[in-house]
């Protein structure tokens, strides 16, 4: 890969995150407004500021008279990105371009003076962005094509369907995770695996195999994950590209005003926020998937971390120069991770009779892109009798394991090593498929070595 | 794996003997299929041993390879496969039905009805188990593009006739077999574990003859001492009392019978093919007895209310390949390009929602596991009150109370799906849970109820009624069209050469090994 900044490479100095990432976004930007070729593909980190990166390129291409459209993959990241340019720049001309079904857009978009929904192209003509999901480009038809998109969350996107969309730009900047889940099929693909074009792989595989030359940048710092998380992530995840935390140890604080009761809820609270991980492990039992002990123990854990009175204490903004005030660690703050929407539903059952509500508790799938003070994760694996590749895949533990800002507390049985050890990857090697470092597996394995330095056992 | 179907194959495990996993057939089932069990040579790859094919169970055409290794016999073989099966596979061209369809006309570019072609039936051909299929892929691969004398005069070892068009049809239904729910190829043991659940693990299922024990086991013997029965008993000489269902043989079977009779045959004595003959057949009868035997057990289950609309696609891609072998065209390439792959595995996608749905509402017991998995509830409607909905022309939007004892993953908003008696589907949405009464929810019916200010009679459910809604979509749609193969992006390799350009860099070219 021909990464332009490595942060080992200034290990000598103090590494400066900010000079870092500014050197990494000039740098993307320069490739992108002045380059010769037609794609670049930025690599970033979770929490690596990509849409703040997709923001400024958008608006430094408009600035520069060169309208664009912007592709992202579901309608919540579309009318993400919408507030987001109408927050940074209000008089910018933006169009939203949605489906004629109803509710298919935040109606707060509406009263943005600036920006104009629609669910026809036309209407949407001679705007400076255009921003609309894959699915709904792939049925727009254009006489001229756009001289430039910008295409986020790039490797959640499958080939199939950058095919339908590619025809309506002729550049394009791909941003992306590659170290989230990859695009899936409920049908086999395997007749097409190792095809370059293989249609149900990501959108970023197929464009590297058809274009190795495109120049490949990547976001050094991650500013979100706490100093506690981004060395056991970067290496966990991206062993060959890594990654920085934007902050140091101690800039960011977690407590609380009640101190613990001395139960293992309350022992992993404080482990938690001592460390900034907790592992609450529970004795080893074969469960069905929503084993009701560890989605209870789910829900007593968001309890305690309301009841107890949390209070985050970030880092002070450069700007502000002084300290920043702890907050208040509310429902809105926290997200419980699973790995299947049926233990979802179980988790949402159990918090609603503990009396806790505006907690999010989704799937890996559904988590992606989010970001939280403090995350509950249920294991992926725990209480499982078998590892298969959808509980091994990396992406799934990456995505539950870089969600939050201070703390990550991991609910799971005991024995999950051992089940990993029976369970080796087992996953064909097909000719022609380029093999993901690190496997699942792997994986898998020293994030538990690393979350057992912080256990607390617990009988409930 | 579903929770219904663990169940299922619990209780199977526990009762000894397999549980249904449906109440009607979910495939279609030919009157008159063609059944092919296909034998291979162990140690080499795509070498027929032999095979039983045909149509009527009590005479089977056996064919037999008595030296595999010697390819003018394995090319007899494969041209007496396709004087067997071609005239079954042709005999559906011909009878025709007319259906209307849009196209677009080239000179107006505006979509105009015309009238094409459908078959009136088509070809079925029923394989023992999943890896029959993959033979069934791999000989129509080693076949297609096989030049005949007649085709070109000049060449070296020419095929003989109607085998590269067998190979062509034998791609077509093993690419066909990969759409969900279709019915050309059709293996026995899939067809077998869609209905009935084992009490074995999935791999064991697929040993045809263990499968069929589970189900329906001999008389006196329970299914799980029929099923190891079947997989491991041997007679006084060491061979085993239940072949496997092929394409791969039993090595003992190789070792100590095979070999020595190919030995025979090789030194030229006399009687040593029909020897052969008799060995393979040996093999290939009891598993074409198993196919026969799982076709009657499938025969005897109703079918499926949606199954012939199902089947009446079958038709049309029978109908699609009948028409590109009479227009001449080429056979089907070696790799799809890029449209070609998206284009399959969105048609793909589609049948499996497709299938997925379709099976629920022709039977209650799939439903079953989808409202077991949060998927769909049913429950008895409680109250209906109506509303109108807000805007220029205010339309009926009834709310219906209704209660159940399913856990549906509803979230609010989310769209629900009821079918109506006539087969229409009526989307709702979900309001909310009723306050304080666990079980109790809110329904808001968003169409179905015609174009009135009054619902039309029968459209909106009344008190005490028992309904049905799904969260899943019951006629799911395709995805979006796709560029033409000549305007494939820069993204995805650019478009494919034209004729007269230098190809791109070939990454596999034809060398002399191909020939061997």
């Amino acid at each position: 890969m021909t990464a332009t900044q490595d942060p080992r490479s200034t290990t000598n100095r103090p590494f400066d995150p900010a000079a870092s990432a500014a050197a990494a976004t000039d740098a993307i930007l320069r490739d992108t407004l002045h380059g010769t070729r037609r794609g670049v593909v930025v690599d970033s980190p979770p929490g690596a500021g990509k849409s703040t990166l997709v923001v400024r390129a958008a608006r430094e291409l408009a600035a520069a008279g060169r309208p664009l459209m912007v592709v992202a993959q579901t309608n919540a990241q579309v009318d993400d990105l919408v507030l987001r340019l109408a927050g940074k720049d209000p008089e910018l001309p933006v169009g939203r371009l949605h489906s004629s079904e109803p509710g298919a857009f935040d109606p707060v978009l509406a009263e943005l003076p600036a920006v104009r929904t629609s669910a026809k192209i036309a209407d949407l003509a001679g705007m400076d962005v255009v921003v609309s999901t894959a699915a709904k480009w792939a049925y727009t038809k254009v006489d001229e094509p756009w001289r430039h998109a910008i295409v986020d969350e790039a490797y959640q996107m499958r080939s199939d369907a950058l095919l339908s969309v590619a025809g309506l730009f002729e550049r394009a900047l791909f941003v992306g995770d590659p170290g989230q889940l990859d695009p899936f099929s409920v049908v086999g693909a395997e007749q097409w695996a190792g095809l370059a074009y293989d249609p149900s792989s990501s959108a970023v595989s197929t464009l590297l195999a058809h274009n190795p030359d495109l120049p490949q940048h990547r976001l050094p710092v991650s500013w979100r994950l706490p100093a506690s998380a981004a060395p056991l992530v970067s290496a966990a995840f991206y062993p060959y590209t890594p990654f920085r935390s934007g902050t140091g140890h101690g800039d960011r604080r977690l407590a609380f005003g009640v101190p613990g009761d001395g139960s293992g809820v309350d022992r992993v609270l404080d482990e938690a926020a001592e460390s900034g991980w907790g592992l609450l492990e529970l004795p080893a039992r074969h469960t069905p998937r929503t084993d009701p002990e560890a989605v209870r123990a789910v829900a007593q854990v968001v309890r305690r971390l309301l009841d107890r009175g949390g209070a985050a204490t970030s880092e002070s903004p450069a700007s502000a120069g002084g300290t920043a005030d702890p907050v208040p660690l509310t429902s809105g703050r926290i997200a419980v991770g699973t790995a299947h929407r049926d233990q979802a539903a179980a988790v949402r059952t159990a918090l609603a009779g503990l009396g806790v509500t505006g907690v999010a508790v989704d799937t890996a799938n559904r988590l992606q892109g989010r970001e939280f003070d403090v995350t509950v994760v249920l294991h992926p694996l725990s209480g499982r009798p078998d590892a298969t590749a959808f509980h091994l895949e990396t992406g799934r533990l990456c995505v539950l394991a870089s969600r939050h800002r201070h703390a990550c507390i991991v609910v799971c049985r005991a024995g999950v090593a051992d089940l990993l050890d029976e369970h080796p990857s087992t996953e064909p090697v097909r000719l022609g498929v380029t093999i993901k470092f690190p496997d699942g597996w792997e994986a898998n394995h020293s994030v538990l070595a690393h979350l057992n330095e912080h256990r607390v056992v617990w009988r409930p | 794996m579903s929770l219904i179907e663990t169940l299922a194959r619990i209780e199977a495990a526990a009762a000894g003997r397999a549980r249904p996993r449906c109440t009607v057939r979910h495939r279609h089932l030919s009157e008159r299929p063609l059944v092919f069990v296909p034998l291979t040579t162990a140690g080499e790859a795509g070498a027929p041993l032999g095979a039983l094919v045909g149509t009527d169970r009590e005479k089977p055409a056996l064919l037999a390879v008595p030296q595999p290794r010697d390819r003018d016999l394995r090319f007899a073989f494969l041209a007496e496969l396709a004087e067997t099966v071609l005239p079954y596979v042709d005999g559906f061209a011909d009878a025709i039905e007319w259906e209307e369809r849009k196209e677009t006309d080239p000179e107006t570019g505006k979509k105009v009805p015309v009238q094409v072609e459908l078959c009136a039936d088509a070809p079925q051909l029923i394989v023992p188990s999943a890896a029959g299929i993959e033979y069934v892929r791999l000989l129509g691969r080693s076949m297609r593009f096989r030049r005949t004398a007649e085709q070109e005069p000049e060449a070296p070892f020419p095929a003989p006739p109607h085998v590269p068009l067998l190979g062509r049809w034998l791609t077509h239904f093993g690419e066909r077999a990969r759409v969900p729910g279709a019915g050309l190829l059709l293996s026995m043991t899939g067809l077998l574990t869609r209905h009935w659940a084992s009490g074995q693990s999935v791999l064991e299922d697929q040993h045809l003859g263990a499968l069929l024990a589970w189900i329906d086991p001999p008389p006196g013997l329970s299914g799980r001492e029929a099923a190891e029965r079947a997989e491991s008993a041997r007679d006084a000489a060491g061979q085993l009392l239940c072949p496997p269902a092929g394409p791969a043989t039993d090595p003992a079977f190789d070792n100590r019978l095979l070999a020595p009779a190919m030995a025979r045959y090789d030194a030229g004595l006399p009687g040593a093919e029909d020897e052969l003959r008799t060995l393979v057949e040996g093999q290939l009868r009891p598993t074409w007895d198993a196919v026969w035997q799982g076709i009657d057990l499938l025969r005897a289950l109703p079918v499926g209310a949606r199954v012939a609309d199902r089947w009446k696609r079958d038709r049309w891609s029978y109908t699609a390949h009948r028409d590109r072998v009479r227009a001449g065209e080429p056979p089907q390439p070696k790799q799809d390009d890029a449209v070609t792959a998206a284009q399959k595995l969105s048609a793909r996608e589609s049948a499996q929602a497709q299938l997925d749905a379709q099976e629920a509402l022709d039977d209650p017991l799939v439903m079953a596991g989808r409202r077991l998995a949060g998927e769909a509830f049913q429950g008895t409607v409680t109250d209906v009150e109506m509303a109108m909905s807000e805007g220029r022309r205010p339309m009926p939007r009834p709310l219906v109370t209704l209660r159940t004892a399913d856990h549906p993953h509803l979230a609010e908003g989310a769209k629900l799906y009821r079918p109506l008696a006539d087969g229409r589907t009526q989307p709702g949405e979900f309001v909310a849970h009723a306050a304080e009464e666990p079980g109790v929810l809110v329904v808001r019916l968003t169409g179905g109820m015609g174009r009135g200010k009054t619902p039309e009679p029968g459209s909106v459910p009344e008190p005490a009624d028992v309904v049905c809604w799904t969260l899943f979509e019951h006629a799911p749609r395709g995805g979006p069209e796709l560029p033409d193969p000549e305007d494939i992006p820069w993204t995805h390799g650019g478009p494919p050469p034209a004729p007269g350009d230098p190809p791109h860099a070939a990454p596999d070219p034809v060398t002399a090994e191909d020939f061997l």
